[in-house]
């Protein structure tokens, strides 16, 4: 078998978390009744006309200026003419031409198993949804329109593809996401059609210049989607070739029960759109102080996070990426550590229970007094003052790692001072004390000593738990399993 | 029946109202009954109009004096009006009753205007003729074995014939100034983004704007301050949309200067309607005016770029019209089947020549060659134009090459009629505001003279009209009267 190399071209959709649709003031939402969020303009009525909103155009700015776009000066919008039910004006508005949209030539850098890569990005433009087909219960079908005109993101990547594997298809999308929902421009749900990706996928022999023809992989709800579904096709297509057939340019499904692609339809000879600059729409006008403003007020990037963490605050790489992997997670932590909290032990309280209580209460990490969570669940108790506090008292020796476990879930239940809890049952670490409390338990047990001193090191464990008993596992570990071996070893 | 109230103006009408002479339900009841005439009306809803007039009424009665309150009006059928039908005059909207209100209707409503119906017009406002109607034959009240004119037929047709004291068009490429040449009226499109298009159905959307049809240019100017609005639902409505102040009392032609294309003076225009013509610029001129002779060869392209540019985003205005939403539907087996069969068959010839011709002008491979070059000649024409605002007033120029034409009388030849917009075309390329007014008649008939101005220069184009229809004497100029 020869060796073969896989180029994959990446076309993402990214429905905007606007709170209208993108040329009218109809509401942008998820479900509900058929045809309830619909007025003339989204509806396409004869007269109706479009106005474009402010707030989709800065989002696409954002993004663009967020994937190292160049933006023009003027960008315009476009018609895509064509026919079907869900599109109610027989145009779609979006933009055309190579330097119009409003980001082109831009790139994401994305960190892969085997190091940084840069990913090219031909464009990134702003068009409106379409409506849905809806197969009726009794036969025939509907269109639902309450999605028709929701403002909708379109990021190409660049041609020829940087994508050569499917585990930098999945990263790319992976971190293509983390970044919309870092910029607050998508709330990135693949399952619900949010986000939606379609892979350009071609294989070609490795020592062949030119690209081989390319299938386009639709229905990938999922991360791990885009992996095997882009790995599926590499293996299909080679194994077409393998046996002397051609790959046919076609439009393929991704079966997540099978894990396998079926063929959707055959590209035929390129669509004829008609595309012209849409005479409602006067074009966008990006004055350049405009711009490097919203370059200025970009919220610090998720690789740029990542960096800093490792280097600001000495965490693995892998403790940087959990805690950068969402913003409002990477937030909580930086508060946290403004509040006093050492960044290596805020870092494990975080990951380890805090992220298990959030997971099994369902509850979400929320600043007080900052933000809510987008999805609305219900904020959780814990904040990060609360966090600093039981990180500290463990730091200062107050209480036992066992007992700050028990404090901490304490804590995210009730949101009281962790300091009260631990009133009257604080840690001894009294010199005195645990000098006395060892001589006792070495008095009272001979025999164990005993064994002890015939060099059998073993039975020390018996004799500090002896200890730990007395005191009610108030006694500092450490502390009493130091003094023991000092006692015992000193008499011998 | 003939209505007495018809020898008056909006604005002698509007007077009366506020004398209390007469009701605004009896001013509406005057034209209501007359409306079934010259084929100039579509749809009338008297129930619903004389609702309006009492509302109209009451307000005059708490001593309201908006200045046109009470005075019904007429509206093109291609404006949306919120439950009253929509039709374009096209077989595809039949049925079809809006749930919403045009930006312009929501204005006459505040105004205190009464609808008094909806007014033929050219199939989509395709045509000069208003012979494209799918659903009657338009006939102009000077002579009704011969055309108003169109696209706006009927809104013209229903002031010149007295069924309607002022009445809103739609102009694309001179849809509103032709049809008020050939019925002896006033016609006013102002600059693009004047009046908000906001429920006009689209034609031509960088070259359509709505205006009215008046038997004076104080009446034009009158509902201009009306619909004349910014309008957020529109976003090539101009910033600065409302009218500024105008003395149209006082304007006069002493000292303006009129440039005369010579290209719109061509040997196209009918002998009758240049010696019209003629005679009022030398009235002009006796009266302090002067008028030159100018070059704007562009202008001989104007109707090539025309008819790429407004069939080309007509093509794409009007494919919605799928029968899934609204209005007829033809059913098929499939989708595709259905959409074939719905727009083959309710669409009507002209309107599928047009569509056929701006899908081929936006094609890959013809689109640089079409579309693209009649922009850019578009571009040209504007350049040549603006570089005369500096020297003149307006530019002057005969609105229509002949008189109202028999109907049926192009049928044989529909080129010879799409080439005698030249005149109009170029106010729709530049956005310019301009209008149309009566300077006399030929052979018994009514002829227009065209007048253009700089964008933006509504008022001052207003007042010039007022100036020039005062020198010429020959406004309001009505049927039978002559
Ligand atoms: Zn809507």
């Amino acid at each position: 078998m020869s060796e073969y190399r896989l180029s994959v071209g990446m076309e993402v959709h990214a429905e905007l978390r606007t709170q209208s649709k993108m040329f009218c003031r109809c509401q942008v939402a998820f479900g509900g009744e058929p045809n309830t969020r619909v007025c003339p303009v989204c509806l396409g009525l004869p007269g109706a006309l479009p106005v474009p909103n402010r707030e989709a155009i800065q989002m696409v700015l954002r993004t663009a200026l967020a994937l190292n776009c160049q933006v023009p000066v003027d960008s315009v919008f476009h018609r895509k003419n064509y026919f079907y039910p869900d599109l109610p004006k027989g145009f779609q508005v979006s933009q055309y031409e190579e330097t119009n949209p409003i980001g082109y030539h831009g790139h994401l850098m994305i960190h892969t198993s085997k190091g940084p890569k840069r990913i090219g990005i031909k464009r990134v433009h702003l068009e409106e949804d379409t409506g849905k087909i809806l197969h009726l219960p009794g036969g025939g079908s509907g269109v639902d329109y309450n999605r028709a005109g929701v403002p909708l993101m379109e990021i190409v990547t660049d041609f020829p593809p940087d994508i050569e594997s499917a585990e930098e298809a999945r990263e790319y999308v992976a971190q293509l996401r983390q970044l919309l929902v870092y910029l607050g421009v998508c709330d990135g749900k693949m399952e619900e059609g949010s986000l939606r990706c379609e892979p350009n996928i071609s294989v070609r022999r490795a020592d062949s210049e030119t690209l081989g023809t390319k299938t386009e992989l639709k229905n990938l709800s999922s991360f791990r989607n885009v992996f095997l579904g882009t790995e599926y096709e590499r293996r299909r297509q080679i194994a077409v070739l393998e046996t002397g057939g051609t790959v046919a340019q076609e439009t393929r499904g991704w079966n997540e029960a099978t894990e396998s692609s079926y063929l959707m339809r055959t590209k035929e000879s390129e669509q004829e759109y008609r595309y012209f600059p849409c005479p409602d729409l006067v074009p966008l006008h990006f004055d350049r102080a405009d711009v490097e403003a919203a370059r200025a007020a970009l919220p610090e990037l998720p690789l740029a996070k990542l960096q800093r963490y490792q280097d600001e605050f000495n965490l693995s790489p892998q403790d940087a990426q959990l805690l950068t992997a969402e913003r409002p997670w990477a937030e909580w932590f930086e508060a946290a550590v403004v509040a006093g909290g050492d960044p290596k032990a805020v870092c494990n309280w975080m990951n380890g229970d805090f992220a298990r209580l959030l997971k099994e209460t369902g509850q979400a990490a929320v600043i007080p007094g900052v933000e809510s969570d987008t999805e609305g669940r219900e904020p959780a108790r814990m904040s990060p003052e609360i966090l600093v506090k039981v990180a500290k008292l463990v730091a200062d020796g107050t209480i036992t790692g066992k007992k700050a476990k028990e404090v901490f879930e304490k804590a995210y239940m009730t949101g009281d001072d962790p300091a009260s809890m631990v009133e009257g049952q604080t840690q001894i670490s009294d010199t005195d004390f645990i000098r006395q409390a060892v001589a006792d338990v070495i008095a009272e047990h001979p025999d164990p000593v005993a064994t002890y001193r015939s060099g059998k090191g073993g039975v020390l464990g018996f004799l500090v738990g002896q200890v730990m008993r007395r005191t009610q596992g108030r006694a500092n570990p450490p502390m009493v399993q130091e003094e023991m071996r000092r006692q015992l070893d000193e008499t011998s | 029946m003939s209505n007495k109230l018809g020898q008056l103006t909006a604005t002698e009408i509007a007077a009366a109202l506020q004398r209390r002479e007469m009701s605004a339900r009896e001013v509406a009841q005057a034209f209501l009954d007359v409306t079934d005439t010259y084929g100039a009306f579509l749809h009338v809803d008297a129930e619903r109009t004389l609702a309006e007039a009492d509302a109209a009424q009451a307000r005059l009665d708490a001593g309201e004096t908006s200045p046109l309150l009470g005075v019904p009006v007429a509206i093109k059928d291609n404006i949306s009006t919120q439950g009253r039908p929509t039709t374009c005059a096209s077989r595809i909207l039949e049925g079809y009753i809006p749930p919403y209100d045009a930006t312009v209707i929501s204005q006459l409503h505040g105004a205190g205007m009464p609808l008094l119906g909806k007014t033929n017009l050219d199939e989509f406002a395709m045509g000069t003729s208003t012979e494209n109607s799918a659903y009657a034959v338009c006939k102009n009240p000077w002579d009704p074995t011969r055309s108003p004119g169109g696209s706006s037929g009927g809104s013209a047709a229903a002031v010149s014939g007295g069924l309607a004291p002022i009445s809103l068009g739609s102009d694309t490429g001179g849809s509103i100034r032709q049809p008020a040449a050939l019925c002896g009226l006033v016609g006013f499109k102002p600059t693009y983004g004047r009046v908000s298009r906001f429920g006009l159905v689209a034609f031509g959307s960088s070259l359509d704007q709505i205006g009215p049809f008046g038997q004076t240019v104080a009446d034009v100017a009158a509902i201009s301050q009306v619909i004349c609005q910014t309008d957020g639902l529109d976003n090539t409505s101009l910033p600065d949309a409302p009218l500024g102040a105008m003395d149209l009392a006082n304007a006069s032609v002493k000292g303006k200067r009129f440039a005369l294309p010579r290209e719109l003076m061509s040997d196209a225009v009918e002998a009758n309607v240049r010696a019209s013509i003629e005679q009022a610029i030398r009235t002009l001129e006796a009266a302090g005016a002067t008028v030159d002779h100018v070059d704007l060869p562009s202008l001989s392209l104007g109707v090539s770029t025309y008819y790429v540019i407004a069939p080309a985003e007509a093509s794409s205005n009007l494919g919605r019209f799928d029968g899934v939403r609204y209005g007829a539907r033809e059913e098929a087996p499939g989708h595709v089947e259905s959409l074939m069969a719905t727009r083959g068959k309710k669409f009507g010839h002209e309107v599928k020549l047009r569509i056929m011709v701006g899908t081929y002008a936006l094609s890959a491979g013809y689109y640089d060659a079409y579309y693209l070059r009649a922009q850019q000649i578009r571009g040209l024409m504007v350049a040549e134009i603006d570089a005369l605002w500096g020297e003149y007033d307006a530019i002057l120029s005969p609105t229509s090459p002949c008189v109202a034409f028999p109907l049926g009388g192009f049928s044989h030849d529909p080129m010879a009629l799409k080439q005698m917009d030249f005149c109009t075309i170029p106010a729709n390329m530049g956005g310019y505001p301009a209008l149309s007014l009566p300077c006399g008649l030929a052979d018994g008939l009514p002829v227009g003279l065209h007048l253009m101005g700089p964008v933006r220069g509504d008022e001052r184009l207003l007042e010039l009209a007022a100036g020039v229809e005062r020198e010429l004497g020959c406004a309001p100029l009505r049927p039978g009267l002559a």
